[in-house]
C-alpha cells in the first residue's frame, strides 16, 4: 500500500512538473522576450497562465501533503537538510504569484507593469532551478548522509557541511538547469499550440528548439556528474533492466518532439514534450526506488501507519471524484477553440 | 534572539500574514456572488460592476493568500520537523481534505475571473458559489488541524511515539467545532465590516453614490449578522477552554489563583512576579458565571499547574482583553445597524453610522490577529497541548534569525504592495449619482 502511495505522490509530481513547470517556463520566456514582437509574447504567456495558474500551482500543495501524512520522517528529514533550498524556493513561488497577479490585476499603467513583469520572470527563473536542486540533492544521497549526522549530534561538522554543501554541489545545479531547461521546453512547446498568429508560433517554435538543446546539454551533464555524485541513481540509470527500454522510449519522444517541431505538428510537439519530461522524472524515481530519501529512508520504512495509508487513500479517491471534472472544466474551458478576440487578458481587461 | 524565539516568531509572522488573505479568500465570494444575483434580478448593472471590481480585489488577495498558505505548509516541517514527524500521520488527513477544497477553490476562482465571457450567466454565479463553499471547506479543515493541537487526540503514547493513529478521531476533538464556527464567523464578520467601513468612508465625502451605496448594502448584509452571532460562539469557545485548557482561560483572564466564584477582569495587566493581575475592573463571579454558567463554580488558576507550563499570561490577557472589546464594539454596531434598517432609515444618510462604520473597517482583522494571538500563544510552551513542547519540536538548524528576517522583510514589502493597489483599485470607483439612475460609468481599467 506505501508503494501505490509513493506511485501517486510521483504522479501528483508528474501533473505539477507538466503544468505548473509550464507556467514557470511561460515565465522564463517572458523574460527572454525579445524583438518585435516581444509584447505579443508577453500577452499570449499571460493569457495562457492567467486562468489556470492557480489550480496548477495546488499540485504542490498536493504532494507536500501527500509525504507528510503518508511518509512523515521523510518529509521532517527533508525540511531539516533543505531548508536554504527550500526556504528560497519559496521565496521564488511567493513573489511569481504575487507578481503576476498583481500585473493582471494592479495597474495598467506601463511602469508598474513592467517592474511586476521583471519580479515575476526572474522568480520564475529561480524557482525551477531551485526544485532541481532540492531534488538533486535528494538523489545524490548526500541528504540521507547528512541526517545520520544531524541525528547523532553531528559532532564536529561545520554549519556549511551539514546545511549548504549536501545540496549545493555541480551534479545539484546541473539537475537544477536541467529542470529549468524543462520546463522552458515545456512552455515554448505548449505556446506554439495556444499561439494566436503563425508569426507568433513561429517565435515559441524557435524557443522550443533552443530549450530542447539546452535540455540535452544539461541532461547529458547530469547524468556525467551523476556517476560519482549520485552513484545509486546513476547505476540504475545504467544497469537495470528497465534502463533500456526507458532510455530508448525516452528518445523516441525526444526526437519525436522535436521533428514535430521541425514539421510544426503542434499537438504532436506537445504531447511528445510532455512524455519526454514524464519519462525523464519516473527514470529518476525507478533509479532511486525504493528510497524515498537515500541510503536510509525507504518507501515502506518511512511509510505512516497502515491506517493512515487506508484512510488517506479513501480521501485522496473522494477528492479525485471532485478534483477531475473540476479540471477537465476548466481545461476544456479555456485551453480548447480559443476566441481570441473576446478573451480579456491581465493586459487590457476592459472592466 | 535564540533560534527558538526566531522560529517561533517567523511562524506567527506567518500564521498572522496568511490569516488576512486566508479570510478574504473565504468571505469574498460570498459579497461577489451576492453582488452578482442582484444584478441578475434588478438589471441594474451597478451590481456588475461592483461584482467585477470586488473580484479584482479578490484575485489579488486570493493569490497572496494561496502563495503565503504554500509557505505555511513547508514551515510546518521547516520550522518544526519534530512535530511534523510525530503528528503528519494524524493530523494528516485535514490537510489533505483541504488540499482538495484548495483545489476546487482555485480551478473556480480562475473560472470566474476569465469566464465571464465564456460561460452562462448561472454557470457563472454557480462557479463564484464554489468558491465560496470551497473557501468555507478549506477554513474548515485546517482549523481542525489546529483544534487537534489544542485538544490532541487519536493516537496513544507508547515511550515517547503515538501508536494506534485513528486520523478520524483526531479529527473529531472537542476544539473542533467551537474553533471552526469561531474563525468562519470572524472570517465573514471582519471581511464584511472591512469592506463596509471602506464604503462607508466614501460615502462620508460623498452621500449620494449609488455605487458605493450598494456595495455599503451587500457588505453589511454578510458582515452584520456574522458580528452580532460572534459573541454566542465565543461564549461556546470560552466554555469549551476552560473545560480543556484551563491554563489557557487562565492567562486569558490572569487568573492567578484556583478559586470559586472567581471575577471576571475587564482590562488590566498581569504582573507574573506577584502573581496577580493589576489595574482590572473585576465583576464578582463573572468569570465562574461565563465559563461554567455558575456565579460559584470553582475557576482553576494558573497556580494548579507547575510554573514552567504557564503560558506567557501578559501577551495571552491582552491579547483576548483587545479581541473582547473589537468584537463586542462590531456586535454593539451590528445591532445598531440593524435597528436602523427595521426603521427603514437611510443608513448612508447617517454620518454618525457611517463614521462609525468606517472606524469598523479594520477592527475585524485586528480581532482576528488578537484571537490568533490567545488560541496559539494560549498554548504554549505546548506545540501539541500536553503531549509535546515548541522547544522540542523546533528545527536543529541554527541561525534561524536569519529566515526570520527574510520572510519578515518580504511579507512587509508585499503587505506595503497589496494595500497600495486596492487603494488604487477602491480610488477608481466610478462616481454615479443615485439621482442620476443611469448605467455605471466605464472606469478606466
Amino acid at each position: 500500500m506505501a508503494i501505490a502511495i509513493a506511485v501517486i505522490a510521483l504522479v501528483a509530481l508528474n501533473a505539477y512538473v507538466l503544468l505548473a513547470g509550464a507556467d514557470f517556463g511561460g515565465g522564463v520566456w517572458d523574460l527572454f522576450a525579445t524583438g518585435p514582437r516581444r509584447a505579443d509574447q508577453r500577452a499570449l504567456i499571460a493569457e495562457a497562465i492567467g486562468p489556470i495558474w492557480e489550480a496548477n500551482h495546488v499540485w504542490l500543495i498536493l504532494v507536500v501533503v501527500l509525504l507528510f501524512t503518508c511518509f512523515p520522517p521523510a518529509f521532517s528529514g527533508l525540511a531539516i537538510a533543505l531548508h536554504i533550498p527550500l526556504t528560497l524556493m519559496l521565496i521564488g513561488i511567493v513573489l511569481r504569484g504575487s507578481a503576476f497577479a498583481f500585473r493582471s490585476y494592479g495597474s495598467s499603467d506601463d511602469a508598474p507593469q513592467r517592474r511586476w513583469g521583471r519580479v515575476f520572470s526572474i522568480a520564475s527563473l529561480l524557482t525551477p532551478l531551485l526544485l532541481g536542486v532540492c531534488i538533486g540533492a535528494i538523489a545524490s544521497g548526500r541528504i540521507g548522509t547528512m541526517l545520520d549526522h544531524v541525528a547523532r549530534g553531528a559532532p564536529g561538522e561545520s554549519f556549511a557541511s551539514l546545511y549548504l554543501l549536501p545540496w549545493l554541489s555541480p551534479f545539484t545545479i546541473a539537475v537544477g538547469a536541467l529542470a529549468l531547461a524543462l520546463f522552458a521546453f515545456l512552455a515554448g512547446t505548449y505556446l506554439t499550440v495556444e499561439a494566436t498568429d503563425d508569426v507568433l508560433r513561429e517565435d515559441f517554435r524557435r524557443r522550443a528548439l533552443f530549450a530542447a538543446i539546452a535540455v540535452f546539454v544539461t541532461a547529458f551533464l547530469a547524468l556525467l556528474l551523476a556517476r560519482s555524485r549520485a552513484p545509486r541513481v546513476s547505476a540504475g540509470l545504467i544497469a537495470s533492466a528497465w534502463a533500456l527500454p526507458l532510455h530508448v522510449l525516452t528518445a523516441v519522444a525526444a526526437i519525436g518532439a522535436i521533428l514535430a517541431l521541425r514539421f510544426r505538428r503542434w499537438h504532436v510537439a506537445r504531447i511528445a514534450a510532455a512524455a519526454q519530461v514524464s519519462l525523464i522524472l519516473w527514470g529518476w524515481a525507478a533509479a532511486q526506488a525504493p528510497y524515498l530519501v537515500p541510503p536510509s529512508l525507504t518507501v515502506e520504512n518511512a511509510a505512516a501507519p497502515r491506517r493512515t495509508q487506508l484512510i488517506f487513500l479513501v480521501a485522496l479517491a473522494l477528492g479525485a471524484l471532485v478534483l477531475f471534472p473540476s479540471m477537465t472544466y476548466l481545461f476544456r474551458l479555456f485551453k480548447t477553440a480559443r476566441v481570441h478576440e473576446t478573451v480579456p487578458t491581465g493586459r487590457n481587461d476592459s472592466v | 534572539m535564540g533560534d527558538l524565539l526566531a522560529a517561533r516568531s517567523q511562524m506567527a509572522v506567518s500564521l498572522g500574514f496568511h490569516i488576512l488573505f486566508a479570510v478574504v479568500g473565504i468571505a469574498m465570494p460570498v459579497l461577489m456572488v451576492i453582488a452578482e444575483t442582484r444584478w441578475h434580478r434588478t438589471g441594474d448593472a451597478m451590481y456588475l460592476e461592483l461584482a467585477k471590481r470586488w473580484a479584482k480585489g479578490t484575485a489579488i488577495l486570493f493569490a497572496v493568500g494561496a502563495v503565503s498558505g504554500t509557505v505555511l505548509s513547508f514551515e510546518l516541517g521547516l520550522l518544526w520537523p519534530s512535530f511534523m514527524r510525530f503528528a503528519g500521520a494524524i493530523i494528516g488527513m485535514p490537510f489533505s481534505l483541504e488540499g482538495f477544497a484548495f483545489f476546487a477553490e482555485a480551478i473556480f476562482l480562475g473560472v470566474y475571473l476569465y469566464g465571464w465571457e465564456r460561460i452562462s450567466p448561472r454557470a457563472h454565479i454557480a462557479a463564484g458559489t464554489v468558491v465560496a463553499v470551497s473557501g468555507a471547506a478549506s477554513a474548515l479543515f485546517v482549523v481542525i488541524a489546529n483544534a487537534w493541537m489544542n485538544t490532541p487526540a487519536g493516537f496513544r503514547l507508547q515511550s515517547g511515539l503515538p501508536v494506534d493513529v485513528d486520523p478520524i478521531a483526531a479529527m473529531l476533538t472537542p476544539a473542533a467545532f467551537p474553533e471552526v464556527l469561531h474563525m468562519l464567523l470572524a472570517a465573514y464578520a471582519a471581511t464584511g465590516f472591512a469592506v463596509a467601513g471602506i464604503h462607508a468612508m466614501m460615502l462620508l465625502r460623498d452621500r449620494r453614490n449609488a455605487f458605493h451605496r450598494r456595495a455599503l448594502a451587500v457588505a453589511l448584509i454578510v458582515g452584520v449578522p456574522a458580528a452580532i452571532v460572534q459573541p454566542f460562539s465565543g461564549d461556546i469557545s470560552a466554555r469549551y477552554v476552560a473545560r480543556w485548557q484551563p491554563p489557557k482561560l487562565a492567562a486569558m483572564e490572569g487568573q492567578f489563583r484556583t478559586e470559586a466564584g472567581a471575577p471576571l477582569r475587564i482590562g488590566g495587566i498581569p504582573d507574573v512576579q506577584a502573581e496577580r493581575t493589576r489595574w482590572a475592573l473585576e465583576i464578582p463571579g463573572g468569570l465562574s458565571l461565563l465559563a461554567f454558567h455558575d456565579a460559584h463554580a470553582v475557576v482553576h488558576g494558573l497556580d494548579a499547574v507547575p510554573r514552567r507550563d504557564w503560558p506567557p499570561v501578559p501577551v495571552v490577557h491582552v491579547a483576548f482583553q483587545v479581541m473582547v472589546a473589537l468584537g463586542t464594539y462590531l456586535a454593539l454596531l451590528g445591532l445598531w445597524i440593524v435597528v436602523e434598517a427595521w426603521r427603514r432609515r437611510d443608513l448612508a444618510a447617517n454620518r454618525w453610522l457611517m463614521r462609525a462604520v468606517a472606524l469598523a473597517s479594520p477592527m475585524g482583522f485586528l480581532c482576528i490577529e488578537a484571537g490568533w494571538t490567545v488560541t496559539e500563544v494560549g498554548r504554549q510552551p505546548w506545540i501539541i497541548f500536553g503531549v509535546m513542547r515548541t522547544s522540542d519540536a523546533v528545527t536543529p538548524m541554527p541561525g534561524l534569525i536569519v529566515p526570520f528576517l527574510v520572510i519578515s522583510a518580504l511579507y512587509c514589502f508585499l503587505g506595503v504592495v497589496v494595500v497600495w493597489l486596492l487603494y488604487d483599485l477602491v480610488m477608481r470607483s466610478p462616481i454615479t449619482r443615485e439621482s442620476d439612475g443611469a448605467a455605471a460609468a466605464p472606469a478606466a481599467a
